[in-house]
């Protein structure tokens, strides 16, 4: 369970930082250039943190939490591979879901 | 075809943001309903939703909020995911930054990937709008996305209570996270960042209040951008 002043604090304090980084350039930069390993690093952001967020949970997925359940791999292999291929995210979401869906169904 | 009022800009960036909504419709339908059984409210869930309008970054503040992470670390993390959008504002402000500041404010806040790419994208082709135009086509591309993230995380609150407990809505966390990511390794570079912050997030597993997804997150961006570096001054010599 969430606490609760945590979930307010969380949400008013991401409000103001998301908005912030928002406003940033376009508010208070206006068209100065920035510098040029801050552009590059920004662009390396999405596919970094997203994938460290959720190769945990990929990773020890099964029960015990020791190691991958078959299925969720699958899922998330199916995922990956669509994703790429197609570049199409929907496409990909409910490819994995579907492979989650039939793995877990025929091996529990 | 030339865009002469400020009224038609709206509309067309109006049309050409609607399919838009099949992609926003879906992870909002998805937000609502992990919030909820995460324990929010409807009220809770939709303030979420419409204080930060960032599907990604509200994933990751759930989740470590269910992790029992420090708030700094959950607050962080979620904005590191969100640096995108400061890297969208750089980007659409030479065209929009001469547009009045209280508007400029409003454009911050609706600031989204489809925003970001159909405006950015309509700007570069079509250099002679003028800057009210251009501010008419960016509010009407946010117009029906914004609709449907509020009233598809509305749908996923209320849905939530009611879905049988039996659904792995555990992992609809890393396949919502997969696909928005697997679409972006366009370059061998991205794919690096991608490779070197899962291996350090693995490695970093046991590092005390969540720091390790800082750590893996920070080790990816560095590697990304290096590789970038290295392989532009490969292509040069």
């Amino acid at each position: 369970m969430i606490d609760k002043s945590t979930l307010w604090t969380v949400i008013i304090l991401l409000g103001v930082g998301s908005f912030a980084l928002r406003f940033s350039f376009l508010g208070l930069v206006g068209d100065r250039p920035m510098p040029a390993w801050l552009v590059r690093s920004l662009r390396y952001t999405a596919v970094a943190i997203l994938p460290a967020m959720i190769a945990p949970l990929i990773a020890f997925s099964n029960e015990a939490g020791t190691g991958p359940d078959p299925s969720r791999l699958a899922a998330a292999l199916m995922t990956l591979i669509v994703g790429a291929a197609t570049k199409n995210v929907i496409l990909a979401l409910f490819t994995g879901a579907s492979t989650l869906g039939i793995g877990l169904y025929f091996f529990g | 075809m030339a865009i002469t009022t400020t009224k038609s800009a709206y509309w067309a960036g109006f049309r050409d943001g609607a399919p838009f909504m099949l992609v926003a419709g879906p992870f909002a339908v998805l937000f609502g309903v992990l919030a909820t059984e995460a324990g929010l409210n409807l009220f809770e869930v939709m303030s979420f939703s419409l204080v930060v309008i960032a599907g990604a970054a509200q994933f990751t503040a759930m989740q470590l909020m269910q992790e029992n992470a420090p708030t700094v670390i959950v607050l962080i993390s979620a904005l590191a995911v969100n640096l995108r959008v400061a890297m969208y504002s750089a980007a659409i402000t030479p065209y929009l930054g001469a547009a009045p500041l209280w508007k400029r404010a409003f454009m911050a806040y609706l600031l989204v990937d489809q925003s970001y790419a159909l405006s950015h994208a309509k700007f570069e082709t079509e250099p002679e709008l003028s800057v009210p135009a251009r501010a008419a086509y960016y509010f009407g591309t946010c117009t029906l996305v914004m609709i449907t993230w509020f009233v598809c995380s509305y749908l996923g609150a209320a849905l939530g209570t009611q879905l049988p407990s039996n659904l792995p809505l555990d992992f609809a966390l890393p396949i919502t996270f997969l696909s928005m990511v697997a679409p972006l390794l366009r370059t061998l570079p991205h794919v690096i960042a991608a490779v070197v912050a899962i291996i350090v997030a693995l490695l970093a597993v046991n590092v005390p209040y969540s720091l390790g997804l800082i750590i893996a997150g920070s080790a990816g961006m560095a590697a990304g951008a290096l590789s970038e570096t290295y392989l532009t001054r490969k292509a040069l010599t």
